[in-house]
């Protein structure tokens, strides 16, 4: 059923028209989480041809455990696995120190992946001091398509324990054919003590 | 009475049931050779507090009033004066008209724990009336009382008439204070703000 009003369609085929360009989808708040995993068609998670373009937004997240790295790994089977796409990407950061002792802008190969299906990095080394955090966007294009491989590309500010600044950011591909469908994030050691995660769709 | 389309139900009991738009527009102000533009929380309709949890700042034609004025923000944590510490780091890609090009970290426009003003661009020219700067800032979480306050800036603009072409900034920082951050407020670091706009949005969820 749609509903038509002077000519202007206000919703029909299951979609409000012109709701707004950017619609949240849902969010996952972390409490001393292992995971926290959005699979298309689970919990009202929408990861598929809906949208041609996702954001994932984070704001403070915060680990259990010291020297942390914050990423994310992804799923082509609803999140039955989450180690069997791989992944390309290319990373570098600006950094800034809180005693003006270092900076500089650099690549970072630590955050790089060279067809890896591991944890893609988003933050380098984050500790649990209780003012320290990371905030920032992932944004992830058409990642129903089954024809191109899937583009990513990150901008991540996060606290250091030098103390310092590190602004990432990301790029890469999921080097497949096959829709993903499930991305799940966690620090490399440890949990998510705290922080949350919303994803939306641009229209 | 529910709204149901395609087998998909819009709304029910009192409520949208599907995504919706959630970057809301909350306040515009507009430049007219203004010293400052500031975004105050509870002021002139201003939203700056846990309403949203991200807030992106959006520069439209920015131009200065002075020659080679650089464009800042800086903020107030529950104090009038805008003077929270920040820490914070800058780099830029550039390319001139005159085909010099590069790209670097720009140490003269970071800050560590300092309550000075943060620029977000770099020399600006008001000669050239077609000359301007756009961009955009995001300020996360300003009303949290546990965490610093991180920002990231993106302000691209054309560069001063001395070596005119195009420079591309990118800031990132964070507020070192636990209390909330309920103002911002850009100028040029010398002159007005001759023209321009910039939007305040807030980010649902």
């Amino acid at each position: 059923m749609g509903l038509i009003s002077n000519a202007t369609t206000i919703f029909d085929a299951g979609v409000i028209n012109g709701a707004g360009a950017i619609s949240f989808i849902k969010k996952l708040t972390a409490s001393n989480s292992a995971t926290l995993t959005f699979i298309n068609g689970s919990s009202n998670v929408v990861l598929d041809g809906t949208y041609k373009e996702y954001l994932f937004s984070f704001k403070n997240i915060h680990p259990a455990g010291n020297a942390a790295d914050f990423g994310f790994v992804s799923s082509i089977n609803g999140g039955t696995n989450f180690d069997q796409v791989n992944i390309t990407s290319t990373c570098f950061v600006s950094y800034q120190t809180e005693g003006d002792n270092a900076r500089g802008i650099e690549y970072s190969a630590g955050g790089d992946l060279a067809q890896g299906t591991g944890q893609q990095r988003l933050s380098d080394n984050q500790d649990t001091d209780a003012d320290e955090c990371s905030n920032g966007f992932l944004t992830l294009i058409n990642p129903a398509s089954t024809v191109f491989n899937k583009q990513f590309y990150t901008n991540i500010s996060q606290n250091m324990d030098d103390p310092a600044l590190y602004h990432g950011f990301h790029s890469g591909y999921f080097n497949t054919g096959s829709a993903i469908n499930a991305i799940q994030f966690a620090f490399h050691s440890g949990n998510i003590a705290s922080g949350d995660i919303c994803l939306y769709g641009v229209g | 009475m529910a709204v149901i389309s395609n087998g998909t139900t819009l709304m029910d009991a009192g409520a949208i049931s599907i995504a919706v738009g959630s970057m809301t527009l909350i306040k515009t102000l507009t430049a007219s050779n203004s010293a400052t533009l500031s975004f105050v929380d509870g002021a002139s309709g201003v939203i700056l507090d846990n309403t949203y949890k991200t807030y992106i700042f959006k520069f439209h034609e920015i131009h200065p009033s002075s020659n080679d004025a650089e464009f800042t923000v800086n903020f107030r944590d529950g104090e009038t004066a805008y003077d929270a510490t920040k820490t914070t780091t800058a780099f830029r890609s550039y390319h001139f008209e005159g085909d010099d090009s590069g790209l670097g970290y720009q140490q003269s426009n970071d800050l560590a724990q300092s309550t000075a003003i943060q620029k977000i661009g770099q020399l600006q020219s008001a000669n050239d009336n077609d000359s301007c700067g756009g961009g955009e800032m995001k300020l996360y979480n300003p009303s949290n009382t546990t965490y610093v306050k991180h920002f990231q800036s993106r302000y691209s603009h054309h560069y001063t008439n001395s070596s005119p072409g195009q420079i591309d900034n990118f800031i990132s920082g964070y507020a070192n204070v636990t209390a909330a951050v309920d103002g911002v407020q850009f100028k040029f670091d010398s002159g007005n703000i001759s023209t321009g706009q910039i939007k305040l949005y807030g980010i649902g969820e």
